[in-house]
């Protein structure tokens, strides 16, 4: 054990009540240095929670955080070498957008001159050079998520959370910022841990994710391991798309009982007489067409296909869906599977 | 909302009428300190500015001005930092009776003056006399701070609400302690909320004068009580007018900068 490097948080039996409500109801989570780990869950499963818990503004109602080794459970926030970024940036209105960077070390008394030239390269760094004298008002959306991001990364923590940091961009700047996150986590070498609801989000920046369902984490994994192997209905449905069969319909299906999930890109779909569907809806999405089909088993599923060729099935007509065996992932009921990787 | 034409006109023509009353009367007094008659005849036919320099050179008035700023100043100091803490106490932390004392910080400004007079009065005779403090100017402070508490308590508490605990948080996240939190990003936060409720509470204690009646010691005269003695006085009477439009105009400047600083949210006053 003493060999081992100390992971950079790990969370033991983590709870947090609010009145009768568990909003975190036992969670236990190892993240290792300098890996982007993503939680990820529908807004009330309590990842934000776990969140502000690691930040330091929540107490827990039982369990302890570590930091690097250090129990830190019972330390106020500015005790933790951690940065948050805010769902609201949170930047202080008062102050310029130099001051605003700076913030963490004027409090920590780092002399004036060198703490002006640190804040101006991570200004620098987010690509905001020459911003420095503006208020946080004067500033566009994603500009003062970018602020917010160097005001956190000029204190050179150990941790940055970030909570829905690109919740209140647009598609096309959140997509940016995605990359550039990535970038900059992979540049500083630091951990991140973020919070979001974006299952996307979750999947295409992450090293690993946790799935988060009722104050629980329902899955650990690698987002590939989340995606194909899902570990339970609720992940399932959550991280994208899938069709899930049960009872008699799986039987029919799969000839063997149990609950079986299978992505709708692993389905192939011909028109056919002979075939086990009709074709509900088609939905033409640019470069992928949706199907929803019903099954004659009794059971309605949706399928996805590359438009490479002009589509040839249309709606009211009879189709044969196929798939192959190894794309079939049976879900564990009952008690829930936990992968630690 | 649409109005009709008529009931447009009618609310206008109300509104014309009760702005004059309040309005004209507060002028009138305003143009006879110039009124160059001593039985302020109307309209006025000659301009003076004599009673100016008549109630600058009396002796009474300038007294009474120096008490009241002062007796001002003190319950001013007084709410703001009581106003100030009591928000915070009631904004911040959830505790038994939070709300019974959100109720106990603002009824003194709804209970009559003269109740609240009468209640420190008999205090004062009873309980504060016996321990060696008897009513002078200290008395007079007090008794204006109980009603002055609440403008700054509104004031602050409004914008507490206002802008929430999250620049709080990320100030702790990002390494300050309380106290620096509350020097860097608190403070500047509440600064206007607390010039506004301070120069609200000035305006309230400063024309004060049923509170002051019963709560002034023997030589403490202020302003609106010096104005009130001299009144009948028909010698003082001009001079009586000059000193009243120095409270109009004393009065209504602070209460229209505070508006300005509060803007929408600004809170309850008595004036």
């Amino acid at each position: 054990m003493t060999d081992i490097p100390a992971p950079a948080i790990r969370l033991t039996g983590l709870r947090k009540s609010f009145g009768a409500v568990d909003a975190v109801a036992g969670v236990d989570l190892e993240i290792a240095d300098g890996e982007f780990f993503s939680m990820l869950g529908p807004s009330g499963s309590g990842k934000t929670t776990v969140l502000r818990m690691i930040a330091g503004f929540e107490l827990p109602s039982a369990g302890t955080v570590e930091l690097g080794g250090r129990d830190v459970t019972r330390l106020a926030p500015f005790e933790r070498d951690v940065n948050t970024v805010f769902q609201d940036y949170a930047l202080f209105p008062h102050l310029s957008v130099v001051e605003n960077v700076e913030y963490g070390l004027k409090v920590r008394k780092v002399a004036k001159r060198e703490r002006r030239q640190r804040a101006e390269q991570a200004l620098a760094a987010v690509q905001l050079e020459g911003f420095g004298g503006r208020k946080p008002a004067a500033m566009s959306g994603g500009q003062r998520q970018r602020v917010a991001l160097a005001r956190a990364l000029v204190n050179r923590p150990k941790v940055l959370l970030l909570d829905e940091p690109l919740g209140a961009l647009d598609l096309k700047l959140r997509e940016q910022m995605q990359v550039e996150l990535k970038a900059i986590q992979r540049e500083v070498g630091i951990t991140f841990v973020f919070v979001t609801h974006d299952q996307d989000e979750g999947l295409t920046m992450s090293d690993r994710v946790a799935v988060f369902e009722a104050g629980r984490i329902a899955q650990i994994g690698t987002p590939e391991e989340v995606y194909e192997r899902p570990a339970s209905a609720f992940v399932a449905g959550f991280v994208g798309t899938s069709n899930v069969f049960s009872g008699a319909v799986a039987t029919a299906l799969f000839n063997r009982e149990g609950t079986f999930s299978v992505r709708p890109e692993k389905l192939d779909i011909v028109a056919g007489e002979d075939g086990n569907g009709v074709v509900a809806e088609v939905i033409y999405a640019g470069p992928i067409t949706r199907y929803v089909v019903d099954l004659d088993a009794g059971s309605r599923v949706v399928v996805v296909s590359q438009n490479r060729a002009p589509a040839t099935v249309s709606r009211g007509q009879r189709v044969r869906l196929s798939w192959h065996e190894e794309h079939v992932v049976e879900i564990p009921t009952g008690e829930m599977e936990r992968t630690h990787a | 909302m649409t109005l009709s034409a008529s009931a447009r006109w009618a609310l206008r023509a109300f509104m014309a009428v009760g702005l004059t009353f309040i309005y004209v009367p507060l002028l009138l007094v305003l143009v006879n300190s110039f009124n160059g008659d001593r039985t302020f005849a109307w309209p006025p036919h000659d301009w003076t500015t004599r009673w100016w320099s008549a109630a600058w050179e009396n002796d009474g008035a300038r007294q009474a001005l120096l008490t009241s700023v002062q007796a001002g100043l003190g319950a001013t100091a007084i709410a703001l930092l009581l106003g100030t803490m009591v928000a915070f106490a009631v904004q911040r932390f959830a505790f038994f009776g939070r709300d019974t004392l959100s109720l106990l910080i603002v009824l003194p400004i709804a209970l009559p003056g003269i109740v609240t007079g009468i209640a420190l009065d008999s205090a004062w005779r009873s309980v504060m006399g016996d321990l060696g403090i008897g009513k002078g100017l200290f008395s007079v402070v007090v008794g204006h701070a109980t009603f002055c508490v609440v403008t700054v308590y509104n004031n602050v508490l409004a914008r507490l609400r206002r802008t929430g605990t999250s620049l709080e948080d990320a100030s702790a996240d990002l390494g300050a302690g309380p106290w620096q939190t509350f020097r860097y990003i608190t403070f500047p936060m509440i600064r206007s909320a607390l010039l506004a409720g301070g120069l609200l509470a000035f305006a309230l204690s400063f024309d004060e004068i049923i509170v002051t009646t019963f709560t002034a010691g023997p030589g403490v005269t202020t302003l609106p009580i010096w104005i009130f003695n001299n009144l009948f006085r028909p010698n003082q009477a001009p001079v009586v007018n000059v000193v009243a439009a120095i409270l109009i105009v004393l009065s209504v400047l602070p209460v229209w900068l505070a508006q300005r600083l509060a803007g929408p949210e600004a809170g309850a006053s008595r004036t």
